[in-house]
C-alpha cells in the first residue's frame, strides 16, 4: 500500500526547534556518584541509538562528557527511578511504563519512582503525542531496565565465582546457587558504583513470558487522585505566590491601540505588564488580580472578522503549505469514466475544541536570570525552547517541569501560558501562577481542523471498488490513505489558510478521514446492493483488519438486512479497529443504542488501562460525531463556554462493548486515539440504515434531524 | 468583609469580598486545591462539594452566604489512612483517567449515596449528568457509585 510522505507531525502544531544546544548535566549527574546509573547518547532523534563502550565505565563521574542523559538510577538503599521526559495527562503511562521497568528489572512496582517530563532532570524528548509512548518510550525503557539487571547479574555472580547464567533476578535481588547466595541491589551497588549501557545485545523478555508488563497493574497515583492530593499545575501555591491575569483582545487579531493602566497601578500590590499586544496583571490574590484586569481600560483595532459561515468554501481555496506528496496509483480518471458504479459525494468537519477539564495553567519562578516553569503541556522540551526565544535566554537558563495533567488530548503542544505567566514573573520578581479561565482556553487555545473532503469513487457491479479519487482540504493528512485494495487512487491532501488557529488532536485528522472514507465505502455498498460488512471484507487485504472487523461484527450480531445497525473500521498508527452502532430515530431524536468496538495494537501492556483508554476515545469521539462544533463570527466564538458548547455527559453514553484483541506476538503499539476513528462513521451510516438520510458533516446531529424523520 | 466558615469540621475567619465564590475561598485562602475549577458557570461540577452534606458547585456558592452552614470537601473523605467506600470504588473500578473531573465526581457521589436509598443506573445518570469527565470515564464512574452503594447495604 503507498504511504503518504506527508510529514505528520507538522499537523502535531509542532515546530522542532531550529538549535538544540547541549545542556551540561554534570551536575545532576553528579547526585548519583554512587549505586548503578544507566546512560545513553542523546538519541537525538528520539530513536535508541546504541552505546558503545568507549572507556567510560567505573563511575568516573569526571570524565563524562556533558551531553549524555541518565536513564536509570538504583541507589544504594536499593531505591530504583527512571527518567522519561513523556508526560502523564490520564493515558496512565505513569503505571505502563513502570510496569516496563519493574518487568525487565524485576523488581515490584512499588520500588520504582518514574521522574517525568522536567527539562532539568529527564532526557530530551519531542513531546507526548502521536500514540508513539508505547512502541518508542516503553520499548527504550525496557532495554534501560535490562542492561541495568544484567550488570547486576554479572557482577554478583563475577562475585560468587559462577557463570551469568547460573543466577536468576528476582524481586529486586540476585539469587546463585543455595540461600547463601542472595544479595539485593543496593547491596551490590554499596561502595562499588557502577554504570550500564544499552547496547544492540542488551535481551528484553519477551511478551510471552511477561509478569508484570501485561496485566491490570492498579494506576500509581490513583489514590493521590481519588483524595484530591495530587497537586496539578493549577493546584501549586509556592511560597510568595501572586496570581495572574491577562487582558485579552475583544476578537481574533486586534492588537493593542491604547492602554490606561493607571487606576490597576494604584491597586496594593498589583503589577502591570504591558509589553507590545501583551496586556496582563499580577496581584497578591486572584481577585485582585481579575479586579485589576477589569480595571484597565484598553482598546483595539478592529480584529479579523472571520465567520463559520464562509467557512467550507474558505477552505477550499488554494493556499500554500506542506502538502506532501499525494498517493497515485495506476489511473484514476480512467477507472472513473469505466464505472460502470460512480459515486460522488462532498464530506465536512466542524472545528472542535479539546476543552481539557483542566485549563492552560502555569506557575513561573525566576531566581538569578534562570527562569523555571510548571505547566501542563505535551511537550515541555518545546516549551522550554519557547521560553528560551521569548526571553533570549539560554536553553540551560529555562526549565519546564510537567506535574501529572488534566489532560490535553493534542491540545496542549504549546506553551502559552507558560510564556504568559514567565512575563508576569519577571516583572513582579515573584513566582506568579496562571490559570486560563474556561473562556480563555475555549478561545486562545487552538481548535481541531474543519475541513472539507470530497471523494469520486467508481466501482464494478460485483462490488470491487476500482477508483478511489480523495481530496481532504485542510482537515489533516494522518490516515489519508485507503486501507482497501484499489487499483487506482489519487489521494491528496491540500492546505489552506485556516480562519482559526489550529492544530493536532486526539487521533489528527484520522478522525475526519475515517468519517468521510467509511462513510463513503458505505454509499458505494448501497449504490452496489452490498451488504456493507460482505463489502468490506469483499474490497480489503489486510488480514489486521479483517480480523477486528469480524470480532467486532460477530460480537454485535451483525446482520445484513437490519435497519438502524452500522459500521465502520479502519487502522492508524499501528492501532486496527472496527466499530458498530445501533441507532433508535424518533420523531428527529437520535439515541445511540448500543456500541462495539474491537481493537487490536500488538502486544497489550494493561488491559485495564487500554480498556479504559478505548472506552474513553469512544465517549469523547460521541461529542464531535454528534454534536461538538465550534461557532464564530466576525472574530469572535459564539459558542465559547460549557453552557454552549455541549459536551458528552452520563446520558449520552450507550452501553459500550469493548474487545480487545491481545496480539504477544506483535510489538505494542499505542491506544489513545485510533479506537475514536470508527464511531462518526458507524454512527452515520446506521443513521443512514435507519431513515435512509445520509449526512455528511460532522457534527452529525448537533440539532437533531428534522422532527418528522422516524426509523 | 470578614466571614467565619466552617470547612471539614474546623472554623476559619477569612476576609472575603461579597461576591467572591466557596471555590475560591477554599483554594487560594484555604489551601484546599483538592476541589477543581473547570468552567466558572456551574456546568461541569470540577467544583462539587458537600454544604451540610447536599452537592453544590462551589463556584456558583457565594462565600459570605454559606457561614453557619457546614462544608464538607473531598479532603474530609479520608479519616485515619482510611478512604471513604466511595474513593475505594473509584480505584477498584479505576474510574479515572487524568482525575481531574475525580473529587467532584466523588464529592457528588458521595452525596448522592446519603440522601437516595435505592440507586439504580437511571438515577445515577440523572444525579450525576452535570458532572463532566472529558476523558469519558462514566460507565466506570457508575459501576463505582453502585459498588459503593451496595457496599453500604
Ligand atoms: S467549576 Fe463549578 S461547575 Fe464547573
Ligand atoms: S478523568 Fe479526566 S476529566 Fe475525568
Amino acid at each position: 500500500m503507498p504511504e503518504p510522505d506527508i510529514e505528520l507531525e507538522r499537523y502535531e502544531l509542532f515546530e522542532g526547534p531550529r538549535y538544540r544546544f547541549e545542556v551540561d548535566r554534570r551536575d545532576f549527574l553528579k547526585s548519583f556518584s554512587t549505586g548503578l546509573l544507566v546512560l545513553l547518547v542523546v538519541p537525538r532523534d528520539g530513536v535508541l541509538s546504541a552505546q558503545q563502550e568507549s572507556g567510560r565505565g567505573g563511575g568516573d563521574r569526571d570524565r563524562m562528557p556533558a551531553d549524555v542523559n541518565a536513564w536509570l538510577h538504583i541507589g544504594e538503599d536499593g531505591a530504583v527511578t527512571a527518567f522519561t521526559g513523556k508526560v502523564e495527562l490520564g493515558q496512565n503511562i505513569r503505571t505502563s511504563l513502570t510496569q516496563a521497568i519493574a518487568e525487565e528489572l524485576k523488581v515490584p512496582i512499588a520500588a520504582v519512582t518514574l521522574v517525568m517530563a522536567d527539562t532539568g532532570r529527564t532526557p530530551y524528548d519531542q513531546g507526548t503525542f502521536g500514540s508513539r509512548t508505547t512502541p518508542t518510550m516503553n520499548l527504550q525503557l525496557r532495554k534501560v531496565a535490562a542492561a541495568a539487571r544484567e550488570v547486576l547479574a554479572s557482577r554478583a555472580a563475577a562475585q560468587w565465582n559462577i557463570a551469568r547464567d547460573a543466577v536468576t533476578v528476582k524481586d529486586g535481588r540476585v539469587q546463585g546457587s543455595g540461600a547463601a547466595q542472595s544479595i539485593g541491589f543496593g547491596e551490590l551497588v554499596k561502595n562499588a558504583p557502577l554504570v550500564a549501557t544499552v547496547s544492540e545485545k542488551t535481551v528484553l523478555e519477551s511478551p510471552k513470558d511477561w509478569a508484570v508488563a501485561g496485566t491490570a497493574v492498579p494506576k500509581i497515583n490513583g489514590r493521590d487522585i481519588v483524595t484530591g492530593r495530587h497537586r496539578y499545575t493549577s493546584d501549586m501555591t509556592p511560597e510568595g505566590l501572586l496570581y495572574g491575569r491577562i487582558v485579552r483582545p475583544p476578537s481574533y487579531g486586534a492588537t493593542l491601540a491604547r492602554v490606561d493602566a493607571s487606576a490597576a497601578e494604584a491597586m496594593p500590590g498589583v503589577v502591570v505588564v504591558h509589553d507590545g499586544n501583551f496586556l496582563g496583571v499580577a496581584a497578591p490574590t486572584a481577585t485582585a488580580a481579575g479586579q485589576a484586569a477589569l480595571a484597565i481600560k484598553a482598546e483595539w483595532t478592529a480584529g479579523s472578522g472571520a465567520s463559520a459561515r464562509t467557512l467550507f468554501t474558505d477552505l477550499k481555496r488554494p493556499a500554500d503549505g506542506n502538502a506532501g506528496s499525494p498517493i497515485i496509483a495506476g489511473s484514476v480518471d480512467e477507472a472513473l469514466t469505466r464505472g460502470p458504479l460512480k459515486v460522488d459525494a462532498e464530506y465536512t468537519v466542524a472545528y472542535i475544541a479539546h476543552a481539557p477539564l483542566e485549563p492552560r495553567a502555569a506557575v513561573a519562578e525566576w531566581q538569578d536570570g534562570r527562569v523555571t516553569v510548571w505547566t501542563g503541556t505535551q511537550r515541555p522540551f518545546g516549551v522550554q525552547q519557547e521560553l528560551v526565544d521569548a526571553f533570549h535566554v539560554a536553553p540551560d537558563k529555562a526549565r519546564v517541569i510537567v506535574p501529572d495533567t488534566g489532560s490535553a488530548y493534542g491540545g496542549k503542544h504549546t506553551g502559552d501560558a507558560a510564556i504568559e505567566a514567565a512575563r508576569l514573573a519577571r516583572a513582579a520578581g515573584k513566582p506568579v501562577k496562571l490559570v486560563w479561565t474556561r473562556e480563555e482556553e475555549f478561545a486562545w487555545a487552538y481548535f481541531r481542523p474543519a475541513g472539507v473532503i470530497e471523494i469520486h469513487a467508481a466501482a464494478q457491479k460485483d462490488g470491487v471498488v476500482t477508483a478511489w479519487d480523495y481530496h481532504n482540504y485542510n482537515s489533516g493528512p494522518a490516515a489519508i490513505g485507503t486501507p482497501y485494495d484499489v487499483a487506482n487512487q489519487r489521494i491528496v491532501f491540500h492546505p489552506a489558510q485556516s480562519p482559526l488557529r489550529q492544530g493536532s488532536y486526539r487521533g489528527l485528522a484520522a478522525v475526519a478521514n475515517h468519517f468521510a472514507r467509511e462513510s463513503h465505502m458505505d454509499e458505494v455498498a448501497h449504490a452496489a446492493g452490498i451488504d456493507p460488512l460482505a463489502f468490506r471484507l469483499k474490497n480489503l487485504r489486510d488480514d489486521r483488519l479483517v480480523a477486528v472487523l469480524k470480532a467486532a461484527t460477530d460480537k454485535f450480531g451483525w446482520k445484513a438486512n437490519a435497519t438502524g445497525i452500522g459500521l465502520a473500521c479502519g487502522v492508524e498508527k499501528g492501532g486496527y479497529t472496527a466499530c458498530c452502532v445501533e441507532v433508535r430515530v424518533a420523531r428527529g431524536a437520535v439515541t445511540l443504542v448500543r456500541v462495539t468496538v474491537a481493537f487490536e495494537c500488538g502486544a497489550i501492556v494493561n488491559p485495564n488501562g487500554l480498556n479504559n483508554q478505548v472506552e474513553g476515545a469512544i465517549i469523547q469521539g460521541l461529542g464531535g460525531a454528534l454534536f461538538e462544533a465550534i461557532g464564530f463570527e466576525n472574530g469572535r466564538l459564539t459558542n465559547g463556554h460549557f453552557a454552549q458548547y455541549r459536551l458528552p455527559r452520563f446520558s449520552d453514553v450507550p452501553p459500550i462493548d469493548v474487545i480487545l484483541l491481545d496480539r504477544r506476538d506483535l510489538p505494542p503499539a499505542g491506544a489513545g486515539e485510533t479506537p475514536m476513528v470508527g464511531l462518526a462513521p458507524a454512527i452515520g451510516n446506521a443513521i443512514f440504515s435507519a431513515t435512509g438520510t445520509r449526512l455528511r458533516a460532522l457534527p452529525l446531529v448537533p440539532h437533531g434531524l428534522p422532527a418528522s424523520t422516524n426509523q | 468583609m470578614k466571614v467565619s466558615l466552617r470547612v471539614n469540621g474546623a472554623t476559619h475567619e477569612v476576609d472575603v469580598t461579597p461576591t467572591q465564590t466557596l471555590l475560591s475561598v477554599l483554594r487560594d485562602q484555604l489551601g484546599l486545591t483538592g476541589t477543581k475549577y473547570g468552567c466558572g458557570e456551574g456546568q461541569c461540577g470540577a467544583c462539587t462539594v458537600l454544604i451540610d452534606g447536599l452537592p453544590v458547585r462551589s463556584c456558583q456558592a457565594r462565600a459570605s452566604l454559606v457561614q453557619d452552614k457546614s462544608v464538607s470537601t473531598i479532603e474530609s473523605l479520608e479519616s485515619n489512612g482510611r478512604l471513604h467506600p466511595l474513593q475505594e470504588a473509584f480505584l477498584k473500578h479505576e474510574a479515572m483517567q487524568c482525575g481531574y473531573c475525580t473529587p467532584g465526581m466523588i464529592m457528588a457521589g458521595v452525596g448522592l449515596l446519603a440522601s437516595t436509598a435505592d440507586l439504580t443506573d437511571e438515577a445515577i445518570v440523572k444525579a450525576m449528568d452535570r458532572n463532566v469527565c472529558r476523558c469519558g470515564t462514566y460507565p466506570r464512574i457508575v459501576a463505582a457509585i453502585k459498588e459503593a452503594a451496595h457496599a453500604r447495604a
